[in-house]
């Protein structure tokens, strides 16, 4: 194929806003976590694709990449301990119930 | 000396006022002692009164003093002032001589009342407002007064205001007269209108009228919108409802207000504005045939009337119409002449009604009975009164009703027949009453204590208007006319022999009547009315004016303001709670919003960012600015 960006930006795009819908309408914290490095998963591809087959074809994609690879991962650590602090105080990871940052 | 006490005529009106002010400010504490305090003001009023007048004895002109720019708007300005002429100053002589009498009586009439500092501050208020009246010297300057002295005969009627009645009488003594100011307003406008230089006094008004400055078809409105406020106030027909019923107030104001003054102001307004009337022989027309016709009707209710403040004040509607009818044809001295005259007697009867019922308690005449030993002077200054008002020869009402009756002989046959027959009555229903109250046997035992003769306080007033009812009638006489040249200039009066011989008959017809039917039993009480008991009805029950007025004019009234008020309420008050309604609901929405759920915040930013998005690349396509 002679232009393949579209493909993976496209592939990038559907797999970020999969992951939006799962960030904004699911009910278990730890689906909206996994939500959430999905996103991350579909920058990372945009960041690739741009890398190789963009404009400027260079290795600034590739390294930027791999710093949100390590982002997502520590984002995702506190993240579960968070939800574990809360867990232990709500008794229930449902999303709907964490609602103190009210009024 | 040269107007000297014209110049402090001003000082007349204003000792009513401070006392008013004073029994306002501290009158509680004052408690009985507030009778003081208003006979003390009455009395310096009716001195400086008498004094005006007597000055005014010899004087030619007019003392007018109109320095007070009230009003000054544009190039216009409105003077407030006041005027003595000798018409006023008579008039003022009346208004503080009643109203000094009056304080005295009530002294003892309202001495057990807790509220008696109240009604000597409104007595006081209403002297005031009367004598403004009288003195004004511009028309809206008396519409002023005028409505004041509304207002007081309101809070007077309505003083014992626990009484739905009293409230209900004070409420459509207002109203009515309200009516009649309206046509007075009116009138006022167009003369604002039309008079050169925009003039509301009274001499502008003299002197633009003699000049024939307004044109004919504009003068007669005016005129006859001038008498519908003398009708309302005067208590013609058909505005007459509210005075019978203004007898839910207490007695010395009956012959206060009801009797002597304020509906006196009718008349007074007719005299003082008489240039317009004379200018249109149409109104004038009006002004007589409303006076006689009010006459001879007020004349049959009262003769089937059983409450004694009643048949005084049907006598008082009747005599009224007398006076217009006066001014109607043209005898202005005759008509002003009666007002003097009727203001003693009917004062003195209503005083006497007030002491008879300050005894006895009761007020319907079929109870009463044989007061006559047991209240001498009460009985024989009612009877001196009642002889007055039938016109028997020579005391005071004799004099002035045969003033009116000899001008009506010659002007209209009709007027003059009218007149009789009301005299008639007016002697049989009178008869009626002293007869009924005074003598034979008490008809329903007397509880309580025995009646006995008031106290001094009340009934000195009654040997002094008892005097004035014999005198007064001296001042013009077919034989000595000195109040026609002082008060207008007024032609000799001839001596008519037929009128004066046939108004005594007339009126001794009447006692006579009265006298077989109620003392000596000759002609059964109830010869006419048990044979023609529709008849009775009728003026029994005052020809059903009350109920005619209440279905034409009450009953829809009411229902087009109960409809204005679903009205405001659904519609008016609907659009301010859709405005609340609204707010409100686009508050809850938003609350909404603040609910804490992290992924609602997230869906907004969500909304945000991409609206951002296209707003910042649209730009590039849909060029703005």
């Amino acid at each position: 194929m002679d232009n393949i960006l579209p493909s993976y930006l496209i592939l990038g795009a559907i797999l970020f806003c999969i992951g939006l819908y799962g960030a904004l309408a699911k009910k278990n914290a730890i689906i909206v976590l996994l939500s959430v490095e999905l996103m991350l998963n579909a920058c990372n591809l945009n960041f690739i694709a741009f890398a190789k087959y963009g404009p400027v074809p260079s290795l600034n994609g590739q390294i930027f990449s791999l710093f949100n690879i390590a982002v997502a991962a520590a984002e995702a650590a506190v993240g579960v301990a968070i939800l574990i602090a809360l867990f232990r105080q709500k008794g229930t990871s449902d999303v709907v119930d964490m609602d103190s940052m009210r009024h | 000396m040269e107007s000297t006490y014209a110049q402090l005529a001003w000082i007349v009106p204003l000792a009513p006022l401070i006392a008013f002010l004073i029994l306002l400010a501290v009158g509680r504490q004052l408690n009985r002692y507030s009778a003081h305090i208003g006979f003390i003001a009455s009395l310096v009023s009716f001195i400086f009164s008498i004094l005006i007048l007597i000055e005014r004895l010899g004087e030619e002109t007019n003392y007018t003093w109109n320095d007070w720019d009230w009003l000054s708007v544009g190039g216009l300005s409105l003077q407030m002032g006041f005027e003595i002429t000798n018409l006023n100053a008579l008039m003022l002589v009346i208004v503080t001589g009643v109203s000094m009498l009056v304080n005295l009586y009530s002294a003892g009439y309202m001495k057990n009342d807790d509220r008696i500092h109240v009604f000597f501050s409104y007595v006081a208020l209403f002297t005031f407002s009367m004598l403004g009246l009288v003195i004004s010297e511009n028309i809206l300057e008396l519409y002023i007064f005028w409505e004041l002295v509304g207002v007081c005969s309101f809070l007077l009627v309505g003083f014992w205001y626990f009484k739905p009645e009293a409230k209900a009488a004070a409420k459509k003594a207002f109203i009515v007269t309200r009516i009649g100011d309206v046509g007075l307003f009116i009138a006022i406008l167009l003369l604002f209108w039309y008079m050169p230089g925009h003039q509301l006094s009274f001499s502008a008004i003299h002197n633009a009228l003699s000049e024939g400055a307004i044109s004919s078809g504009i003068v007669t409105l005016i005129a006859i919108l001038i008498f519908v406020g003398a009708i309302g106030k005067s208590g013609q027909f058909p505005l007459h409802t509210w005075l019978p019923d203004a007898m839910e107030g207490p007695t010395p104001i009956s012959a206060l207000i009801h009797a002597a003054t304020m509906v006196a102001a009718g008349v007074y307004l007719v005299a003082v504005t008489y240039p317009v009337f004379e200018a249109s022989a149409t109104a004038l027309t009006v002004v007589a045939i409303v006076g006689a016709f009010t006459a001879l009707f007020a004349a049959t209710i009262g003769i089937a009337q059983n409450d004694i403040k009643r048949v005084l004040a049907y006598s008082t509607v009747s005599q009224l119409g007398y006076m217009m009818l006066a001014l109607g044809i043209g005898a202005q001295v005759a008509g002003i002449f009666h007002l003097f005259t009727h203001a003693f007697f009917k004062a003195l009867l209503f005083l006497a009604a007030g002491s008879v019922i300050h005894m006895v308690h009761k007020q319907n005449i079929n109870e009463m009975g044989g007061l006559g030993k047991r209240m001498k002077i009460t009985a024989w200054t009612f009877g001196i009164g009642a002889l007055a008002l039938s016109g028997i020869f020579p005391l005071a009402g004799f004099w002035s009703k045969d003033a009116i009756l000899a001008v009506a002989y010659d002007e209209n046959p009709l007027y003059f027949a009218v007149g009789l027959i009301a005299a008639f009555f007016t002697a049989f229903y009178m008869a009626r009453v002293f007869f009924l109250v005074f003598a034979g046997k008490p008809r329903t035992p007397y509880e309580g204590q025995e009646p006995k003769e008031s106290p001094a306080v009340m009934t000195i007033p009654l040997i002094l208007l008892a005097i004035m009812a014999v005198v007064a009638g001296f001042v013009f006489t077919p034989f000595n006319p000195w109040l026609g040249e002082w008060l207008g200039g007024a032609a000799e009066e001839h001596v008519n022999w037929t009128v004066m011989i046939l108004s005594n008959v007339v009126g001794l017809l009447g006692i006579g009547l009265g006298y077989l039917m109620y003392k000596k039993g000759s002609i059964a009480r109830d010869a006419v009315s048990s044979r023609v008991p529709a008849l009775y009805n009728l003026v029994h029950n005052k020809y059903y004016i009350d109920e005619l007025y209440q279905l034409i004019v009450v009953v829809p009234l009411k229902a087009l303001g109960d409809l204005l008020s679903l009205f405001d309420r659904y519609v008016v008050d609907g659009v301010v709670k859709l405005a609340a309604g609204s707010a409100l609901y686009v508050g809850r929405l938003g609350s909404r919003l603040q609910n804490g759920q992290l992924q609602g915040y997230g869906l907004v930013s969500l909304v945000g960012i991409l609206l951002l998005m296209v707003l910042l690349v649209g730009r590039r396509f849909f060029h703005v600015g």
